[in-house]
């Protein structure tokens, strides 16, 4: 089995709190993981350091078998999808431009146009991407993440703010790009009946990493669920 | 007359497009500061006995830079920033003239422009200064707008951001010294600002945009060089109101509820 990413002894030290803590982990071609953890549990911190924003950590993260602190290569294999993604509201762009913006080679009409019909966005490529709802603007970004034919997507808590339909949309897409395309998933939630319902590994994260494995391990796990759910509660408790 | 239309259409192009990214930035009066210290390579020139434009191009090249790398290092924001440079560049200026002996008629041409002055080699140097920095940007269009656009998604995309911002800034501060002779020191924040505000009310796209900027932007420079001309008054100021009322005339077709 192939390994995408292998995660070891990840530690990030912030200067008051010590964001995570001795993760390791691993993740395989065909894997659709999903990343669960209350707020602050350091699933951001996770992702920015994977993705070369945060290179203040320990321990080491290697993609496709290479240190990343070596080569920034393994970037062009890999689609982001940010949490909310932030651009001014006003900005000059179609959706074309942004699709666009995420393609590396030399401009590919055909290809932008069969990424934004496989998303469902096709008749909205003239319309400026600030006009449009949270739902369809998170499909755009899916498509500029897509549009290089990555081999794994990486998307952080993509689901704030959207309506539900359109999550449904989204988890379909999810789904299909993991089974058909056997895109690589590493997708971070607090939703825990979703992560239940779409992924097939699960990583519990809360500064720590609690649990990493199937998903159906850690579902039939009442005591694990429970850990969780109560861990969650009182980080709610805490935020509010 | 002639060198004067064909330097100022170069100048409205170059404003445009570098002001574009500098407005969607929010670095909208960035081009004011540059302009700012670059009055004070100016007075050094003067003083010097250096051809003043040139000692601009150093100051306010080198002023970008330092402002660009303390920003960073210091986290200034934006604004403050540009105040800190918009000031220093007047004071060191001042200073500079006051040691000299005084204003002279020099100093006010920089001040206020003197495009119906321009000579045969500044229009030589202002068609080649814009066609470099055109091809700069058309090379590197994806990079310059995914890093303007958002620049953490363009660096997880590879693309090096922090270089990008310097080459931003440093084609700024070309543009900026270049476009004196046009509209002054004072003055030249309008033209990177203005048509493109403008141009954002109407365009979808980023090349619909800049299209549109570039086109109000000449409209503009051309209408009040020949209208300056004619009525004997300056052009900075003509130039400049005339892309103001293409603004407010914007603005009230958007109020009047024509523009979506």
């Amino acid at each position: 089995m192939l390994n995408i990413v292998e995660i070891e002894h990840l530690t990030v030290q912030y200067p008051d709190v010590k964001a995570l803590d001795d993760v390791s982990f691993t993740v395989n071609k065909g894997d659709f993981l999903g990343i669960i953890g209350p707020n602050g549990a350091g699933k951001s911190t996770l992702f920015a350091s994977m993705l070369g924003l945060n290179t203040k950590y320990k321990g080491k993260i290697k993609f496709f078998g290479q240190d990343i602190r070596k080569s920034k290569d393994y970037l062009k294999e890999i689609g982001y999808v940010p949490q909310k993604p932030i651009f001014e509201k006003n900005f000059p762009a179609t959706v074309n431009d942004v699709v666009q913006m995420g393609l590396r080679q030399e401009s590919d009409a055909n290809k932008i146009d069969e990424i934004l019909q496989q998303l469902w966005i096709h008749e909205l490529s003239k319309r400026r991407i600030g006009e449009l709802s949270g739902g369809q603007q998170q499909r755009v970004f899916i498509a500029k993440a897509l549009v290089n034919n990555p081999k794994l997507l990486i998307l952080d808590e993509p689901i704030t703010g959207i309506d539900q339909q359109s999550i449904e949309l989204f988890y379909s897409i999810l789904r299909e790009l993991n089974s058909k395309q056997k895109i690589t998933i590493i997708w971070s939630s607090h939703d825990l009946d979703a992560v239940n319902q779409h992924a097939n590994h699960v990583a519990c994260l809360n500064r720590k990493l609690f649990f990493h494995g199937e998903s159906d391990e850690f579902f039939e796990n009442d005591e694990l669920v429970k850990q969780y759910s109560e861990a969650s509660m009182q980080e709610h408790m805490h935020h509010h | 007359m002639q060198r004067a239309l064909i330097s100022g259409v170069a100048i409205a192009i170059l404003c445009s497009v570098i002001g574009l990214f500098l407005v969607l930035r929010r670095y909208a009066l960035f081009g004011d500061a540059i302009a700012h210290s670059s009055f004070g390579g100016i007075a050094l020139g003067l003083m010097a006995g250096v051809y003043p434009l040139w000692t601009a191009y150093g100051v306010s090249l080198v002023s970008a830079l330092v402002i660009t790398k303390v920003k960073e290092k210091y986290n200034i924001s934006g604004d403050a920033s540009v105040a800190v440079l918009l000031s220093s560049g007047i004071a060191i200026g001042l200073v500079i003239i006051g040691i000299s002996g005084g204003f002279t008629i020099d100093i006010f041409s920089f001040l206020f422009g003197s495009i119906l002055l321009v000579s045969v080699n500044d229009t030589i140097l202002i068609l080649s200064l814009t066609g470099v920095i055109l091809i700069v940007v058309l090379l590197l269009y994806r990079q310059l707008l995914y890093s303007t656009f958002n620049e953490e998604q363009a660096k997880v995309s590879g693309i090096p951001v922090e270089k990008i911002n310097y080459l931003i800034v440093f084609m700024a501060g070309v543009t900026v010294v270049t476009s004196i002779q046009l509209v002054g020191v004072l003055l030249i924040s309008a033209l990177f600002v203005i048509p493109n505000v403008t141009a954002i009310m109407y365009g979808k796209g980023f090349k619909q945009t800049a299209i549109l900027s570039i086109s109000f932007s000449i409209f503009s420079v051309v209408a009040g060089i020949l209208v300056s001309y004619i009525f004997d008054i300056t052009p900075a100021g003509t130039i400049v109101l005339l892309s103001i009322s293409l603004l407010a005339g914007t603005m009230g077709i958007k109020s009047a509820g024509l523009l979506s």
